[in-house]
């Protein structure tokens, strides 16, 4: 293992897209400012540096259980663009959670960026937890933008469940997913994202049920504050019997501006699509109950958003 | 002691509230009962200040609350059980239960308190405050949250509305249990005879005005046997 002692920034960041503080157990690769700060292999997961682009490769063997793999990036020059590349190789049976993330440190007049393509391979009947947090700090003008990518193929019975959250800090976002599912294939996916003060996110979701019985479940639930400005877009094409559920439920505050826009596309006589969208400002009748706990209204409010986005 | 004097309130040109006068002393068990429209339910919001009256005074233990907020008449010692419990989507039941006390709770408390309206306390502290509720399991939890406050004044509003039979029988053991264990003011919109059953004084309530009030030996049977032609209402 390579290993180099952690500052209190790094730390920090690590803790708020990763939840660990230091160096975590099982395999793991940290990489900081387009380079590699860290890496760690184990019997089952091997991660190696890709030759022909930035980013890494990683090898998770078949009928791997319960293991975590942690790959979080922290960005803390300013003015840099980080564009890397993460291909994940998981094997047939393989049950696995592996732990994503960038958080960007920007104290400048500069705008930092961090673009993560991320493209998942599950061979058969793999389970893979995927949870992705995305976080922005620092005191300077400098935009932080992330431009997560995320394209998931999964072979037959495999499974995928998605988390990924954005709470604060990120100035321009714009994340796409997309899912490509063979038979008895199942993805999951629950996005959770605030946005405040001027800030721009835009989601885009495509998913392909191409197989016999596949199913996907797409949930977004995110606040929007300020003057920012949110669009949720999906677009869920069923091509064959399968089911798929997209639900997108918004909180909109002060001068905030959300869109969704869905589309739902059935090819086939059995496909079943449903989508949900809902925006809407804080229940009235929800502050009152909780100020009839002693809080005030703007206690109320934050632990509407704090429970909405838990 | 509660204490109202000469509430009025007023909407579109209705008399909701006729010049109410009423006092509620310690530890008592009241409740008020009367026919639908009748201004129950907006007696025990201007109790908690989820709607102001046009003109009249609200003193708690001899000090003037009518100028103060629902949160403010939270932390002075007023409670309220709604009539339709509120849903919300991410917050869980424990999560409810230490926003009520304002505190982080223990497991034991929180399951004390589920336990007290007879729900299995593994089943639901994790359980989100959301449609996946039925209307009985709201009203539980609406209870339970209250009763975890410990104040000095709690108001249901008609605890029996919305809700099955199976599930009303079970809550009025919740009630009467409250009645053994008795520390606070309690008042209790309701029609239900059971309920009514429980009280120390009844109010009766019909177009905005108090049309009898005393201890439920004087008031009930008078309402029993008047049931089909309320001689009350007729005064009117």
């Amino acid at each position: 293992m390579e290993q180099k002692e952690l500052n209190k920034i790094e730390r920090f960041i690590l803790k708020k897209v990763s939840d660990i503080e230091d160096v975590p157990e099982g395999a793991f690769n940290i990489r900081e400012n387009g380079k590699k700060l860290m890496r760690k292999n184990t019997k089952n997961i091997k991660i190696e540096t890709k030759l022909d682009k930035p980013g890494i490769d990683i090898y998770i063997q078949e009928n791997t259980k319960g293991e975590k793999v942690y790959i979080p990036v922290i960005l803390t020059a300013d003015g840099m663009t980080d564009v890397v590349y993460n291909d994940f190789y998981v094997g047939k049976n393989a049950d696995v959670t592996i732990i994503a993330g960038c958080g960007i440190h920007n104290s400048s007049c500069n705008t930092s960026e961090h673009d993560g393509i991320h493209t998942f391979y599950l061979e058969e009947n793999a389970k893979v937890k995927y949870i992705e947090k995305h976080y922005g700090q620092g005191e300077g003008s400098g935009e932080k933008i992330l431009n997560p990518e995320t394209i998931i193929h999964l072979k037959s019975g495999a499974t995928l469940e998605m988390e990924t959250v954005q709470i604060e800090g990120v100035d321009s976002t714009k994340r796409i997913t997309k899912g490509y599912l063979e038979d008895n294939a199942n993805l999951i996916i629950s996005e959770k994202i605030m946005t405040h003060d001027k800030q721009v996110a835009i989601t885009d979701f495509l998913v392909e049920l191409n197989g016999e019985n596949s199913s996907t479940k797409v949930t977004s639930r995110s606040v929007a504050k300020d003057r920012s400005q949110q669009e949720f877009r999906s677009n869920i094409i069923g091509n064959t019997n399968c089911f798929g559920h997209v639900e997108c439920d918004a909180i909109i505050m002060d001068q905030a501006c959300v869109k969704a826009i869905p589309e739902i596309i059935a090819n086939n006589i059995d496909a079943r699509l449903i989508h949900e969208a809902a925006i809407g400002k804080i229940a009235g009748d929800q502050v009152t109950k909780l100020m009839t706990f002693g809080l005030t209204e703007k206690q109320a409010e934050k632990e509407i958003i704090n429970g909405f986005l838990k | 002691m509660l204490e109202l004097k000469d509430i009025c309130f007023t909407r579109e040109d209705k008399k909701i509230l006729d010049h109410i006068d009423l006092k509620i002393d310690d530890k008592k068990y009241i409740v008020i009962t009367g026919p639908n429209g009748g201004g129950k339910s907006t007696l025990a919001k201007i109790i908690m200040g989820i709607e102001k009256p046009d003109s009249g005074k609200i003193l708690l233990n001899g000090e003037d609350i009518t100028s103060l907020d629902i949160s403010q008449r939270a932390n002075l010692g007023i409670s309220f059980a709604f009539q339709q419990p509120v849903r919300f989507k991410g917050i869980t039941v424990y999560d409810l239960l230490c926003m009520s006390v304002g505190r982080k709770l223990k497991q034991p408390e929180a399951c004390h308190f589920l336990s007290a309206v007879g729900l299995c306390p593994n089943e639901y502290l994790k359980r989100e405050v959301n449609n996946s509720l039925s209307g009985g399991e709201l009203k539980r939890i609406e209870i339970a949250t209250v009763i975890a406050r410990q104040a000095s004044v709690v108001i249901f509003d008609e605890p029996e509305a919305g809700i099955d039979l199976w599930s009303f029988n079970n809550l009025i053991e919740v009630f009467e249990k409250l009645y053994e264990k008795i520390n606070s003011s309690i008042v209790i919109i309701s029609h239900q005879e059971r309920i009514l059953n429980i009280a120390d004084e009844l109010i009766l309530i019909a177009n905005g005005k108090i049309k009898e009030s005393g201890t439920r030996e004087e008031i009930l049977p008078k309402l029993l046997n008047n049931t089909r032609s309320c001689r009350f209402l007729k005064e009117e």
